[in-house]
């Protein structure tokens, strides 16, 4: 190991990890956003649409996200829809995000007891409040762990994107590699980018984790 | 819309081809992840703090390294490092048992501790003596837990394995680019079809697998 190297490489990295963050967060609201959307449609049994939803969730949880984001962006422009590789990422990365956030939310809101609801309207509550001020918080709390897990999934799937050519960290360290040969570098490198954008998210996980399984059976 | 390419000469067989090399590559995996992943899991509930600190890391590393990440270690790494020529099916294997290993592992760990102690404490009062309360009080009910997980967990690799193609194993994803550059002057919209027919047959193989695992969970659940 070089360590002039690895000082030289430093600031393609950083750049490549910003990128990767700001896409891979991106795509991950955007996966938070239709997944609940999408749990609140199959929550409600929408008529219509809960069929699409169902179909959307199937498709795209049974689909590695390599060739999701393969289909949208080169198959989709062959037959003239054409976008921009980022705006591919961070849309990938949502649909595939949505499909599996949306079931996190929906287990989280079926888990809710339905005596809950019952009590609620013995209360007078109306439908919309009884949905916001009751079913809601507590099924957002069943699900966070399982939301946490989707999000670490996610941003280690950020690392296909170099497929599609964004100039991503995994796209910087096969870069790098290609043109200089310095493979020893350019992977530690790789691996400590990969660690400071993941290490927080993983342990704020097992955190949350821990604290679940102590409500539930208090040890 | 370019599906036609599919259809001309063997280009549907190539494509199947492609696929069966992937699924060869994620079944050999699978199997020796869940061997090794028992084995580990058993081992993480048995409480030996030096065992447990080990395999925490182990399954540390797992959790947070994008698999990309281990196959470019496994496949550029280790031969810059040592000099051992590994060929590319063999550094994929490696990787996904590797990570396959860790998630079993993970989910043996989590079914065994989801068992309430109380159980184990009941069976005690009623006599039952430490491999009898194994045998017929907790390994069926950790095994109504583990099993849709663990098809899942296949399902899970079977897609990891698309990755192969970017260290240069040819299977399906390849094939289909070959089958597109063969074809870019006679069929331009060859992408938009061969990709859709890719993403299908992706969701043909793990959708009736995913369907397993839930309705085994469904019928399972207490």
């Amino acid at each position: 190991m070089d360590l002039e190297v690895i000082r030289s490489y430093i600031p393609l990295f950083a750049k490549a990890f910003f990128l990767t963050l700001r896409i891979g967060w991106i795509g991950i609201a955007l996966a938070i956003l239709i997944g609940m959307l999408s749990a609140f449609v199959l929550y409600f049994r929408i008529p219509m649409l809960s069929g699409f939803i169902k179909f959307y969730i199937e498709l795209f949880r049974n689909t590695p996200l390599l060739i999701q984001l393969f289909f949208i962006y080169f198959g989709l422009p062959a037959i003239g829809l054409s976008i921009s590789a980022e705006v591919c990422g961070a849309v990938a990365l949502g649909l595939l995000g949505g499909s599996y956030m949306a079931e996190s939310f929906r287990s989280g809101l079926e888990a809710v007891p339905y005596i809950q609801t019952e009590s609620a309207m013995a209360l007078g509550m109306s439908k919309g409040r009884l949905f916001i001020s009751v079913i809601l918080p507590q099924a957002i709390s069943i699900s966070v762990p399982a939301i946490v897990a989707n999000i670490i999934f996610l941003l280690k799937e950020t690392s296909v994107f170099s497929a599609i050519s964004l100039m991503d960290l995994m796209f910087t360290a096969k870069d790098l590699i290609g043109l200089y040969y310095d493979t020893t570098e350019s992977l530690f490198l790789l691996v400590i980018f990969y660690v400071i954008m993941l290490l927080p998210v993983s342990f704020a996980g097992s955190f949350l984790e821990k604290k679940m399984r102590y409500s539930m059976f208090g040890d | 819309m370019g599906i036609e390419v599919i259809f001309k000469g063997k280009n549907l067989i190539r494509l199947l081809e492609g696929l069966g090399i992937a699924m060869k590559i994620s079944m050999i995996s699978v199997a020796i992840s869940i061997v090794l992943g028992i084995i580990l899991g058993m081992l993480m509930t048995m409480k030996k703090p030096a065992v447990n600190a080990v395999l925490r890391a182990y399954l540390e590393i797992v959790r947070i390294m994008p698999q990309m990440v281990l196959l470019f270690i496994v496949f550029f790494g280790i031969t810059k490092m040592t000099g051992i020529n590994l060929s590319a099916e063999t550094a994929s294997l490696i990787v996904f048992s590797f990570w396959g290993t860790a998630e079993m592992a993970d989910l043996v760990r989590g079914s065994l501790i989801s068992i309430p102690a109380i159980q184990y404490e009941s069976s005690m009062a009623l006599g039952l003596s430490g491999f009898q309360t194994y045998v017929y009080v907790i390994i069926p009910q950790i095994i109504r837990r583990l099993i849709p997980l663990s098809i899942n967990l296949i399902t899970r690799m079977i897609k990891t394995t698309s990755l192969i193609m970017m260290i240069g194993i040819v299977e399906v994803l390849k094939v289909g680019q070959q089958i597109i550059e063969a074809n870019r002057k006679t069929s331009p919209k060859a992408a938009f079809g061969v990709f859709a027919v890719i993403f299908l047959l992706y969701y043909l193989v793990c959708g009736p697998i995913s369907a397993l695992s839930k309705m085994l969970e469904k019928r399972w659940e207490n």
